[in-house]
């Protein structure tokens, strides 16, 4: 056995930082800004006199969320259910389709411009329709949510599965490994950095799809709560509903990217100074 | 492991959609267990070349003549590929970069594959950092890990494009050095644009020029060689050389 070189001292790259800040700061920065927030809606509401009706104060909104826990907790579990089963369902149709791009280029020639052409049409016009097709019920908000953020997740996982380094795979070719472990051991993590930004998109879209679909036709969930408040002038009501499910979104969106990071390490640590 | 020679008979390459190939009728020996490096300007087609070695010209392009070992057997299998690029795949640690054969042969490493690995590391000298991200590595370390990785591969047949013209002088001199080491036995086709690189390296030199090969004259020494004297001398003739070669591709390239 040759005698081991001297190990060398590891290097840290000049100008790249880890710009990634711990749960608590982001709690704490999240809190901050909320407060002041808040602080400016109660300025506004004093300052101008505007009646309950107009925009109820902060405080008034605190009091439905504590007097009505019950209510807001029903109907707050129906929104969440559609928002988490339709980001399910969305991200396994575009992770399956973009797949199939990739794999089958007949797949990719006839589908792709229909994928794109697609995004001409609303997607909250098609709220009716899938109300006609799949009912009032909670699964029309799924493919609704779903239907959302298809677009954004299939041609993120997409982009990111077909832009693979070409280095790595002339690598993994010499090295005789066939298309399908090729696939799962080359073009698959190397495409997670992209796909992690389409599921971001797609956890912070997903809550308006399972919205208006409630807005459309249902008789549950805060969308549904947010209507029936609007027609009975209960404005603090509707306030409490959106508050919560902007709650939803932040609370989605940080979950998903602290998971994200957790799972894609090595994106992070090229994190570079902007 | 049994050293073999490899003979390229009537080598063509076009590709597609192109007026003009890149050579062909190319006839090159490459003799066992030695360092043949390749030099040429940009363009000329080393790298075509020595990825039609390696089997990554796809099958759309017009690829001719034979590739074989001593014996008439192609070198299916028996090729290492070590590129300008270490290639570490970021989402593995050192010791898994240096498995990645196996991963992608078997599925998962055996233990007795992750022991070869710590051997090579160490040997390399990179035993503290087998379970780092590359990413943490200093460029001259990547490269060790990719050497560690073509190593783990155990292949007769290492092929490299510039490997080395990443790093800093201080750095390339000492991996130049400890790549001949490690690679001993085994034959190696460098391809590099460093006249220097090439006489240190090379027991055998050709320049790639206008479209055909053209033996270089190598000082008698063992290699590595060191950069002395007679060094400068070899290098001041490849160099004219490697001018003329320079001025006919930008003439062809003006004509185009």
């Amino acid at each position: 056995m040759n005698k081991p070189l001297t190990p060398i001292r590891m290097k840290h790259t000049k100008g790249v930082r880890n710009h990634d800040a711990a749960p608590a700061q982001i709690l704490f920065r999240l809190t901050i800004t909320t407060l002041v927030l808040l602080g400016v809606w109660q300025a506004i509401v004093m300052i101008f006199a505007l009646p309950p009706f107009i925009l109820p104060s902060p405080m008034a909104v605190f009091g439905k969320l504590i007097s009505k826990p019950g209510l807001l907790w029903d109907h707050s579990l129906i929104t969440l259910s559609e928002i988490v089963l339709g980001l399910l369902l969305g991200l396994f149709m575009g992770i399956t389709l973009a797949l199939q791009m990739l794999l089958f280029n007949p797949v990719r020639r006839w589908i792709l411009p229909v994928l794109i052409a697609s995004q001409a049409i609303p997607v909250f016009a098609l709220a009716p329709i899938l109300m006609l097709w799949f009912g009032y019920g909670m699964t029309s908000k799924v493919v609704m949510a779903a239907l959302i953020i298809f677009f954004p997740v299939t041609t993120t996982c997409f982009d990111g599965l077909r832009h693979t380094p070409t280095g790595y795979l002339d690598l993994a070719t010499t090295m005789g490994a066939n298309r399908w472990r090729q696939l799962w051991h080359i073009r698959f993590p190397a495409a997670l950095p992209t796909f992690a930004s389409g599921i971001r998109v797609a956890v912070v879209v997903a809550p308006i799809g399972a919205v208006v679909g409630e807005w459309v036709g249902s008789s549950g969930g805060l969308g549904y709560l947010m209507l029936q408040s609007n027609a009975r002038m209960q404005i603090a009501d509707m306030f409490a509903a959106l508050f919560i499910l902007a709650l939803f979104s932040i609370l989605l969106y940080y979950s998903t990217d602290q998971l994200l990071k957790k799972a894609i390490p090595w994106h992070r640590e090229k994190t570079t100074r902007t | 492991m049994q050293p073999i020679s490899i003979s390229i008979n009537q080598a063509g390459l076009h590709y597609q959609g192109t007026a003009e190939p890149v050579f062909s009728d190319l006839n090159l020996e490459l003799p066992a267990g030695q360092w043949t490096c390749l030099l040429g300007s940009s363009g000329c087609g080393k790298t075509s070349l020595l990825r039609m070695l390696a089997g990554l010209i796809e099958a759309e392009h017009g690829c001719s003549g034979t590739i074989t070992d001593q014996s008439g057997q192609p070198l299916n299998g028996r090729i290492a590929y070590m590129a300008q690029q270490d290639l570490l795949l970021p989402w593995l640690k050192v010791r898994d970069n240096v498995c990645l054969q196996a991963r992608l042969s078997k599925g998962k490493p055996s233990a007795d594959d992750y022991a070869r690995a710590d051997a090579l590391l160490a040997q390399l000298g990179l035993a503290d950092s087998a379970h780092q991200r590359p990413d943490s590595l200093s460029g001259g370390m990547r490269q060790r890990v990719a050497l560690a990785r073509t190593l783990m591969q155990d292949t007769p047949v290492v092929l490299m494009d510039e490997p080395f013209s990443a790093l800093d002088a201080v750095t390339r001199h000492r991996l130049q050095a400890l790549a001949v080491k490690a690679l001993k036995g085994r034959t190696v086709l460098l391809i590099t644009h460093d006249p220097q690189e090439a006489l240190r390296l090379g027991n055998n030199i050709w320049l790639f020029q206008q479209r055909q090969l053209q033996a270089v004259a190598t000082p008698e020494t063992a290699i590595p060689r060191p950069v002395d004297a007679e060094l400068g001398q070899y290098q001041q003739q490849l160099l004219t050389a490697l001018h003329a070669a320079d001025e006919y591709y930008q003439g062809e390239a003006i004509n185009e």
